[in-house]
């Protein structure tokens, strides 16, 4: 009987370490949610200057540029997979991961071969463990990404768009990420990065404000060439940034949930235990009874 | 006097806004280019360098960047840079 209740006690002990733990970790995620939202906001600008200026050129400079042409056929696609460096974080990583199978699965119907791109441990983890094959993998800074990886990123997926599909090239490119909606809806979403389709999104500016008649300078190829990586940088740079607060929302929520099991769980054991104490009071009692009746009789 | 409206943003972050009563110079990769009001709209390649501004309250100041792109239209002035450090010297 008094084994039992040491064996409540325990876990009662343990469990409530745990809880302490997974408060922290709340909190820890709660703080940095607003730095990560303010990053997105203030990547704002930036994007927003951008995308103007692009569809500005776009609209009245007749110029083709490689980035901007559909292939006429397209016969490998890469495919960019951001998840989070770390677990805890519910099912966040697990819900890109599935999204991302759906899309490999669709492109692969539609008789494209697909390269990967991974963004995560949890990303490198899941295909090592399935041993799959990925082009290339980036690690660490998740959670408070720079800006500088945003360009390795595109540095390297352009020069793979630039290669030809015969020495390992790709077609067109799309990027897995997780777009933060509010703090209780992160969504898993799929983009097509290039072929480019300019998008304005996120604009404050009426849209059917007209565009000025530009000059250019030096001339509109050369301001497009500058312009649409940079384009590119932004568009991933801000995936990033909302793969990062969703993350820490995430993992905000699925601690709480953890908290709050564990305080169910300590409420649960300390029932029990009282339990197992009354039971063994009670047998003891019934015992002294049982043997002051005997000596009685 | 018309002025501008001048807005520097880079990558991650908002540098600087405000009215300008002309924008000196900055470096494009052809050369350098000064700003009035009432210039062509003009979008340009920057280069890496200094760029000057005389704002209409204050002096004048430098922010140093290293690429970007400049665009004027109806004397608004957006330059948008990989990175600028606002070099305060007021």
């Amino acid at each position: 009987m008094g084994a039992q209740i040491r064996v409540y006690r325990q876990k009662i002990a343990s469990t409530s370490s745990m809880r302490k733990i997974f408060k922290a970790m709340e909190l820890i995620a709660a703080s940095r949610i607003g730095k990560a939202r303010s990053r997105v906001a203030a990547s704002l600008p930036y994007a927003n200057a951008i995308t103007r200026a692009v569809t500005a050129v776009a609209s009245q400079a007749d110029v083709d540029h490689p980035l901007t042409t559909e292939p006429d056929n397209v016969r490998r696609a890469a495919v960019l997979v951001m998840t989070s460096d770390r677990g805890l974080a519910g099912s966040y990583s697990a819900s890109v991961l599935k999204q991302a199978e759906h899309l490999v699965e669709l492109l692969r119907e539609e008789g494209k071969e697909v390269k990967t791109y991974l963004v995560g441990r949890k990303a490198q983890a899941y295909f090592d463990f399935r041993s799959r094959e990925y082009a290339r993998v980036w690690t660490g800074n998740t959670d408070s990404p720079h800006f500088e990886t945003a360009r390795e990123l595109r540095e390297i997926l352009l020069e793979d768009f630039a290669t030809d599909y015969e020495q390992g090239g790709v077609d067109e490119i799309h990027v897995v990420y997780t777009q933060f909606k509010s703090m209780v809806t992160q969504e898993p979403t799929v983009i097509r990065l290039l072929p480019l389709e300019v998008v304005e999104e996120e604009t404050e500016t009426p849209t059917d404000e007209l565009l000025p008649l530009y000059e250019f300078e030096p001339s509109p190829e050369e301001v497009l060439d500058a312009l649409l990586p940079r384009y590119i940088d932004s568009r991933l740079f801000n995936a990033q940034l909302q793969a990062a607060a969703s993350e820490l929302a995430a993992r905000q929520r699925a601690m709480k949930a953890a908290g709050d099991n564990a305080g169910e769980l300590i409420k649960k054991y300390t029932r029990l235990r009282n339990n197992a104490r009354q039971a063994e009071i009670t047998q003891e009692l019934s015992e002294i009874v049982a043997g002051a009746d005997a000596l009685n009789d | 006097m018309a002025e501008l409206q001048v807005e520097i943003v880079a990558a991650d972050h908002f540098v600087w806004s405000g009215a300008a009563k002309k924008l000196i110079k900055a470096r494009t990769v052809n050369g350098e280019i000064g700003v009035l009001p009432g210039h062509v709209p003009t979008l340009a390649v920057l280069a890496a360098g200094d760029l000057e501004i005389e704002p209409v309250s204050g002096s004048r100041f430098t922010v140093q960047i290293d690429g970007g792109f400049l665009s004027v239209d109806s004397d608004r002035v957006v330059i948008v840079a990989d990175n600028a450090v606002l070099d305060n010297a007021a």
